[in-house]
């Protein structure tokens, strides 16, 4: 299932270069670079998040490459903060494109703090 | 623990002695427990508590349970389904009618009821003492919330919208209170103990049980404390005065 996702994205990132094409076109994240490079990140986000959930969770380490609070910081659109709400949010456009389902924001923040804090700030 | 760990410890002990000195005599500074560095795991060295004095603790306020629910994005309940992290318990004793007010939260026991029944090793303990959900292992199938004796467990019923970052909380698990995890792991106190000091009342102490020179294991060594349902031995972390 895995290798299977993995060609259809190494496929879908291919077609990027197509006119016509439909993959998704992606939030541009903030920094230079990733917390590893690309490739890797894209083959291997999954696993890396699974390892520092536990890390985290269980052993109480913060502050760590691989949180999923850190991505969002990074992936967040730069308008409303967020990594999902639209095809081109970062996390929901791949994944969408890719039909992957992807839970974890049912109960994570799927915004920046700062954002979260922008809204406190508006609502009554 | 190793023997890096020890010679760092030493280190960091001869530092502050030495912080100690170059302030000003006369003025003594308690600094609070350090945040732990970024990649460091909580340590089995410490056991996390908090001692709450009711006889500072005032009937009617419920700022530690507000705070609580800013922190965590926790709704208010209104219902008796809704979750519950923390909340104020008014005790009478009818003879006397002396009356005693008092937040009850997760107890986060050594020896956790919670941790015993689940089935899927989704409550456990973590080495400093604090009693927690992991989410992404838990089914909700509640028996944690059977076995506690505190009723400090909530099942979230339905889908959650507003989360903050450093708590995660969705519908289908259980939750309680953690002891603000993320922020005693930075070096602050959970939030209820920082918002109880801001009303004025500092009717809860928070600390290093462990340590012989927390402000907590001072107060739990001169004064008699009392721990909810003692005859459990469960061993709790929440302590109280004056009941
Ligand atoms: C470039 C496309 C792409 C982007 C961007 C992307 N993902 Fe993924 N993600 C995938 C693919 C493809 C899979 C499935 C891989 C597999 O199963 O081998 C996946 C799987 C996952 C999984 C495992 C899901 C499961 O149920 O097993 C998690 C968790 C995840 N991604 C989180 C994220 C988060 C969080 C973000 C945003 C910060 C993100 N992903 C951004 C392509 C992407
Ligand atoms: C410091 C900011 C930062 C953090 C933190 C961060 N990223 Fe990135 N990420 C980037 C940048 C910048 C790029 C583009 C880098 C490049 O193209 O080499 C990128 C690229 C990616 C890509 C490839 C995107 C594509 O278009 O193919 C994925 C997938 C990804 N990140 C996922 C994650 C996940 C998951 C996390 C959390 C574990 C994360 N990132 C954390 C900045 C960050
Ligand atoms: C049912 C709720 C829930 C769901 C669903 C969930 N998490 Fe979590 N997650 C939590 C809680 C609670 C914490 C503890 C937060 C803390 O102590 O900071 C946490 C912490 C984490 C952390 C460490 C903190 C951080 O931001 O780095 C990671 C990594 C993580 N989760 C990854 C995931 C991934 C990946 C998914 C999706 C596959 C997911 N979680 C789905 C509740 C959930």
């Amino acid at each position: 299932m895995r290798v299977m996702a993995a060609g259809l994205l190494a496929l879908a990132l291919a077609g990027a270069a197509w006119a016509g094409s439909r993959a998704p076109v992606l939030d541009a994240p903030r920094g230079e670079k990733c917390v590893e490079d690309a490739a890797t990140m894209r083959r291997s986000h999954m696993d890396f998040l699974r390892h520092q959930r536990d890390e985290t969770v269980h052993r109480g380490i913060r502050g760590a490459r691989h949180s999923l609070a850190g991505c969002v910081e990074c992936h967040a659109n730069a308008k409303d903060g967020a990594v999902l709400g639209s095809p081109s949010h970062f996390c929901q456009g791949c994944h969408a494109y890719a039909a992957v389902k992807l839970d974890c924001f049912e109960c994570h923040a799927s915004r920046t703090r700062a954002a979260q804090a922008g809204r406190q700030a508006r609502s009554p | 623990m190793n023997p890096i760990d020890t010679s760092r410890r030493a280190f960091l002990g001869r530092t502050a002695a030495f912080a100690g000195v170059a302030l000003a005599p006369g003025v003594l500074l308690y600094e609070f427990a350090a945040a732990r560095e970024a990649g460091q795991e909580a340590s089995a060295a410490v056991r996390w508590g908090m001692l709450v004095d009711t006889t500072r603790c005032a009937s009617g306020c419920t700022a530690c349970v507000d705070a609580c629910n800013a922190e965590h994005g926790v709704p208010k309940a209104s219902r008796p389904t809704d979750a519950q992290w923390i909340r104020k318990v008014e005790l009478k004793d009818l003879r006397t009618g002396a009356v005693r007010s008092a937040p009850v939260m997760c107890q986060h026991c050594a020896e956790p009821p919670c941790v015993d029944v689940c089935p899927t090793g989704a409550s456990f303990k973590r080495a400093d003492g604090i009693v927690l959900v992991d989410r992404h292992t838990c089914i909700g199938c509640r028996y944690c919330m059977m076995a506690c004796p505190y009723k400090a467990r909530s099942f979230v019923h339905e889908p959650t919208t507003g989360q903050k970052t450093d708590t995660p909380r969705g519908k289908g698990c259980v939750e309680s209170c953690n002891l603000c995890a993320h922020r005693v792991d930075r070096g602050e106190k959970p939030a209820c103990v920082d918002a109880c000091s801001a009303a004025g009342h500092r009717a809860i102490v928070f600390g290093d049980l462990n340590d012989p020179s927390s402000e907590i294991a001072l107060r739990v060594r001169s004064v008699a404390t009392s721990q909810l349902r003692a005859d459990l031995r469960t061993d709790n972390g929440v302590r109280y005065q004056g009941l």
